[in-house]
Formats: C-alpha cells, sequence, structure tokens
C-alpha cells in the first residue's frame, strides 16, 4: 500500500526582494483570476537552476515531482544543495503549500526538521517536554505516558525542573532530541540537520531511525551523509534543479549523485602548449592533476604539477592553499622549481588519513623566483575523498577538518 | 512494537487549493492540549524575572485609572454621568485592556511566529486562540478587582448601589469584544505577513480606537458629527451597555449591541478567511 503518493507537484518561488511591484503583481493576479484566467506571472517562471542568472522573477523550486513511497519503506532523499529537497519537505510538512499538484496520505505524519521546536528559555525541562511534545502533535496523555521514558532517555533528570536557559547547548539539544524520538507517526519526515551535533547524539539519531524503519513505518530522510543513506535507507530519490533526477534503490542512487556530480569534480587539467595555457609573463601551465582521482581517506595522494617555461626563467617559486568545502583553507604548502628542457616539474605527497572526508579544491600560486605574483588559479583541481564503507560502529561522518589516524592505547 | 499496529486509519490530501472559509474546529479541538499549554507558557514566561509578577495584572489597570482620575477628571473636568469618575474610569480600562490585548497579540501571529511555523505544522489559530485565552484569564482577575473595588467603595465610602439585572448580558460583551478583537487580528496578521506597514498603521489605528471610544468620557459627552462617529464604532454600545448594567448611567440600546455583534461576526469571518489563506503559504513571504 502506498503510504505516500505525490502527483505533478510544482513549487513557484519569488525570487529578490518583495516591494512595491511585489503589490502590483498581487493586483494584477488578482484581476485574472477574477476574469477566470491563468496567473500571468507563472508562464515566466524557469528551471531552478541556482548556477545561473536569469531574467525571471518567478523560480520553480520543485518541478512535476512524481513519486510513491510503500508502506514500511525508508526513502532517503539526496541532491546538491539548491537541489529542493527542503521544498519538498515543508510541503509535505505542511508548512507551506505546493503551487500546484497533489500529495496523498496514508497515515498520521510527523516531521522533524528541528529539534526543540517551541522550546522557551524560561520554561522548566518538564514543561518544555509538554509544550514540544503537543507541538508535535501529541496530547498531554500521550506526552504523560511516555514523560519517564523521555526523561530517562535524555538524561537530564536531574534539571527536569530547571528552566532550560540554564541548560548547556548539549543538554538542551539532547532533551529536544528526546521528545522527538518518542513520536510515534505511521510517516516520519526527518531532516539532516538533526544529524548535525556531537557524534553522541548523531549515533543516537540513526539509531533511532533504525528502530523506527525496523518497527515497519515509512520514513522519509533528507540527507547529505551517503554512507548513512546507504546503510538506512532501502530506496533513494535524486533530485537535480526541482525534479527528480532517479529513483532506485538506495545503493543505485547514490551511485547516481556522484556520477552527477563528477562535473564538478576536475581532478586534472592537460595542456599541450602554452597558448591555450592560463599563465603569465612566460610561465604557463602544462599539467595539473592528482591521483588517485578519486581518493579514500586512507589513500596516499600526491599532486603532480608541471609548467611551459616559454621565457628561460629557469626558477619559480610555487605554492597552493588547499581549502575545504566551505571555502576555509586547510592548509598551504610551496616549492620552488628548477626547469629542465624548458620544464618545470613536481610533485607533492600528502599524507594517508590526512583530510577528513568532503570536498576539496586546490588554489594554485606561481611566483617568479624572487616571489613577484605572476599568476594565480583558484580551483585548478577540485576533488572529493571519501570514506570507505563502514559496516558497523558509528556511520555517520565524523566531526573535524583533518582526520588523522591517532594511536588509542585501552585496556 | 508490531507494524500492524500503525495502520493507516487516517488520510489526507494536500493540495494547492483551500477552502475558502474554513474554520476547522475539528481540528484545532484535536490541538486542545496545545492551546491549554501555550496559554501557560504566555503566562509563566511573562512574569518570569518580575518581583511583582501577575500582581502587575491589579497594578496596570490601578495606575492608568489613577493617571486619567488626574487628567481627565481633575484637569479636564470631564463629566461622567454622575457615576463614580474612579470607577466610571476602571471598568472602562478593563474592557479596553481585554479588546486592545487582543487585537495587539494576535495581529502578529504569523510574524512571531514565523520561527516555529516555518517547522511544524499545526493549525495556526491556536496561537490565536490561545491568545484570546489567556486574555480571558487576565480579564477575570480585573474583574475580580474591579468588583473588589465596588464593593468597598459601597461598604466604607457610601456610594449607593446602581447596578441593574442586565449584569447577566456581561458574558455576551465579552463574547463580542473577543471575536472582534480576534476577527480584526486574524486580519491585521494574514496581511502583515506581506505588507510590514499594517504594523504600523494597526498601532495608530488601535490609539484612534480608544479615542472614538467612550472609556473616559460618556457617548453624551461627545456632540455633532463626532458623535455620530462614536456611536458607529461597534466597540460603544459595549461599553455603553457595561456602564449601564453597573452605574445605571449610561444608555442601553438592543439595536447597538446587535449592530456591535453583527459587525464582530463579520470581521472574524473575514478574518479566518484571510488567515486560512495566507497560513498556506506565508513561509515563502514572511
Amino acid at each position: 500500500m502506498d503510504a505516500l503518493k505525490i502527483e505533478g507537484l510544482y513549487k513557484e518561488y519569488r525570487l529578490g526582494e518583495l516591494s512595491t511591484g511585489t503589490f502590483a503583481h498581487d493586483l494584477n493576479r488578482f484581476w485574472y483570476r477574477l476574469r477566470g484566467k491563468e496567473n500571468p506571472y507563472e508562464k515566466i517562471t524557469e528551471t531552478n537552476d541556482r548556477t545561473k542568472n536569469t531574467e525571471g522573477e518567478y523560480v520553480w523550486a520543485l518541478e512535476d515531482i512524481n513519486f510513491s513511497v510503500t508502506q514500511g519503506e525508508v526513502l532517503g532523499i539526496i541532491g546538491r544543495n539548491g537541489a529542493g529537497k527542503s521544498t519538498l519537505l515543508k510541503i509535505l510538512s505542511k508548512v507551506t503549500s505546493p503551487t500546484r499538484g497533489s500529495i496523498a496520505i496514508h497515515g498520521r505524519i510527523a516531521s522533524l526538521l528541528e529539534v526543540g521546536t517551541g522550546f522557551h528559555p524560561e520554561l522548566t525541562g518538564r514543561e518544555n517536554i509538554f509544550l514540544n511534545g503537543a507541538i508535535l502533535g501529541m496530547t498531554k496523555k500521550e506526552i504523560r505516558s511516555k514523560f519517564d521514558e523521555i526523561v530517562a532517555f535524555s538524561g537530564v533528570e536531574k534539571y527536569i525542573d530547571t528552566p532550560v536557559k540554564r541548560y548547556s547547548s548539549g543538554m538542551y539539544v539532547r532533551l529536544a532530541f528526546a521528545v522527538a524520538a518518542h513520536l510515534e507517526p505511521e510517516i516520519l519526515i526527518i531532516d539532516e540537520v538533526l544529524a548535525v551535533g556531537d557524534a553522541e547524539f548523531q549515533r543516537k539519531c540513526l539509531g533511532k531511525m533504525k528502530e523506527v524503519a525496523g518497527e515497519g513505518r515509512t520514513v522519509l530522510f533528507v540527507s547529505h551523509n551517503m554512507t548513512a543513506v546507504k546503510k538506512l535507507c532501502n530506496k533513494g530519490l535524486l533530485l537535480e534543479q526541482g525534479r527528480v533526477a532517479f529513483m532506485g534503490s538506495a545503493e543505485e542512487t547514490v551511485q547516481a549523485y556522484y556520477t552527477q556530480n563528477t562535473e564538478v569534480i576536475k581532478t586534472f587539467q592537460i595542456f599541450e602548449n602554452s597558448a591555450s595555457a592560463p599563465g603569465a609573463m612566460g610561465v604557463y601551465l602544462k599539467k595539473i592533476a592528482l591521483s588517485p582521482s578519486d581518493p579514500f581517506i586512507d589513500d596516499h595522494i600526491t599532486l603532480d604539477f608541471e609548467f611551459f617555461d616559454a621565457e628561460n626563467r629557469q626558477k619559480i617559486a610555487i605554492a597552493f592553499d588547499l581549502l575545504n568545502q566551505d571555502e576555509m583553507v586547510v592548509f598551504g604548502s610551496g616549492a620552488t622549481l628548477k626547469s629542465n628542457d624548458s620544464i618545470f616539474q613536481a610533485t607533492c605527497y600528502f599524507p594517508k588519513n590526512l583530510l577528513n572526508e568532503g570536498t576539496y579544491s586546490i588554489h594554485l600560486y606561481v611566483n617568479s623566483d624572487g616571489y613577484q605574483p605572476l599568476f594565480s588559479l583558484p580551483e585548478a583541481i577540485r576533488f572529493e575523498i571519501t570514506e570507505r564503507e563502514r559496516t558497523h560502529g558509528f556511520l555517520g561522518k565524523i566531526n573535524g577538518v583533518v582526520r588523522p589516524e591517532l594511536t588509542w592505547k585501552t585496556i | 512494537m508490531d507494524s500492524r499496529q500503525h495502520k493507516a486509519t487516517f488520510y489526507e490530501e494536500i493540495t494547492p487549493n483551500h477552502r475558502w472559509f474554513k474554520f476547522n474546529l475539528r481540528e484545532v479541538w484535536r490541538y486542545r492540549d496545545l492551546v491549554i499549554l501555550f496559554v501557560r507558557r504566555d503566562f509563566v514566561a511573562q512574569y518570569k524575572q518580575t518581583i511583582l509578577g501577575p500582581l502587575w495584572l491589579i497594578l496596570q489597570p490601578l495606575l492608568t485609572t489613577f493617571v486619567f482620575y488626574i487628567v481627565f477628571s481633575k484637569i479636564a473636568k470631564i463629566s461622567t454621568n454622575g457615576s463614580d469618575p474612579f470607577l466610571f474610569y476602571l471598568s472602562g480600562i478593563t474592557l479596553w485592556n481585554y479588546f486592545s490585548d487582543c487585537l495587539t497579540k494576535t495581529s502578529n501571529t504569523f510574524v512571531a511566529n514565523a520561527g516555529i511555523f516555518g517547522k511544524v505544522y499545526f493549525p495556526r489559530l491556536v496561537l490565536p486562540i490561545s491568545i484570546i485565552l489567556s486574555n480571558l484569564i487576565k480579564l477575570g482577575v480585573q474583574l475580580l478587582l474591579l468588583l473588589s473595588v465596588i464593593l468597598f467603595r459601597w461598604s466604607f465610602q457610601g456610594l449607593t448601589p446602581e447596578w441593574n439585572f442586565y449584569v447577566f448580558l456581561f458574558p455576551l460583551l465579552i463574547l463580542i469584544l473577543a471575536i472582534l478583537g480576534l476577527g480584526l487580528g486574524l486580519i491585521f496578521s494574514s496581511v502583515t505577513t506581506k505588507y510590514r506597514d499594517l504594523a504600523y498603521v494597526l498601532t495608530f489605528a488601535t490609539q484612534l480606537l480608544m479615542f472614538a471610544t467612550p472609556i473616559f468620557y460618556p457617548l453624551n459627552f461627545a456632540q455633532g458629527f463626532l458623535a455620530k462617529a462614536i456611536a458607529l464604532n461597534p466597540l460603544t454600545p459595549i461599553f455603553e451597555t457595561f456602564r449601564f448594567t453597573l452605574f445605571s448611567s449610561s444608555n442601553f440600546e438592543v439595536v447597538g449591541l446587535l449592530y456591535a455583534f453583527g459587525l464582530s461576526v463579520f470581521c472574524l469571518m473575514i478574518g479566518i478567511t484571510l488567515f486560512n489563506k495566507v497560513e498556506r503559504s506565508f513561509m515563502d513571504t514572511v
């Protein structure tokens, strides 16, 4: 039986600021509707592609979404930022309504787009459990019957009659999650924002999801964490620019996601001659390449550089910054190169177990022998480091910019 | 837990269409516990970290009455139709506080709760309804104050009791005030989600409405055109009736009350219609 069936779902958003033009548009729309005509602004609505700066004022955040979820299925929804995942969740949670289309839902639905919604700092832990539970759709009776369980799960028994503004942030999140974890809807919608926080919390969150799924309830899980999606979900849905790009098993969908994203991954650049190559003042890029092109955390990574020495400079100094997906420089490094047959050549070796999983880019700087900047090349390389699949223990992403392998001594 | 226990009996459909007028009381009823919890939250949160706490409920109308007494009775010498000025002002302020609190607090339902509304669904009407209820409790406390002041004046200060049996109309008066406050509040809360200008208009309009309501003057004090304008104010018959039942000093007109009731219900219908429309998409504009 279908727990959820989505047919022809569209969602339109207005770009830019609301201003006096909004009022004029509203009046115009109203006038068209009065005469039974179609919304005049829907015609200029464009496909959601945030990389292009388009002229239109309206954009489809979701476009012709059709799929159904069978009861008991755990569906992982993945896609790049801005692909429409959050919009879909918001519509399913009834936080906002679709522009067109329909969703048929069989069963009580609960969505966790955030934990601790409605928590009031002045109220005690006990009062907040009741308030938050009721906001999430539980009755007082239901909450009372689960109260002890919730408190035990949260581990803040001692402070249950203290206002939550005196809680540490960790206690606050634990209490909030404890309430959410005791919801018993037939369909549960979970946003990946739940998976941020400390490792302990992630483990609890993912563990609870597994438990819920094991009970035969339907779960929709939106995530960036491919490992967790593969492990927890049995089906997957890939969104791309507001449309369904792929739907299949979780495994296949994750694969499709990686294939889709190879466009932005650029692990080498090779130029045959200096004419077309980036560069300046007699130094031009010949080759920059990463190997392996698809590294795991515990791989040795090497970065090869070659430059044309067109003006016989003999010596240059190169450097690079390695940036993570937040555009933060993780580290920089550099070396002085001597030319041989009018070619500069160098290889840089990264130790294994250095970088955490994620996408990184290399910003290349080329300077003269006297450290005068010649040219720089942002995003000369863009690559992704992935984690080898873990089959047991904690499945989520381990926090941190770096992922060193440390030595542990345990008794 | 057995999966069969979760067999779906509940069905709903999400579509862009909405019914124009749908109070959906059944759904609000399902969330009645939430209404109560919101009322509780308002009280607890409001008086946390104040020394006098709920005592402010009583102090606020007393202090305002005192100011009115000085300004309007002693300085401006506005008549109160022969009734005791202190009681006259206190009764007016008590009613006005209820109405204006209902109006101003419901009027920013969407903007003030955008954080919650953006994350979870519950019938949005739960919030304005909880506001009306928590104000009702406040009103109850302030009415007790009014009653004690009246009794005190009667027993110790030789004032002659002049109340009449129409005092049993009082619940009806409160109902009309609540409907009007809620209706106008819903209208403003719906429109301000997109056009914030209305929030400023409301502050001004409330002030104007206060002066256009016989709170610190009796209706027959106004003359000519102004008297007609004030008579059109739906709040006027409510205040006049209230004073009539307590002090037998003002006029009592059934037509006026019916007019106030009709207009209030009309406002509420418009309010709910707009609210229902906005609640479905306001997260995109707020």
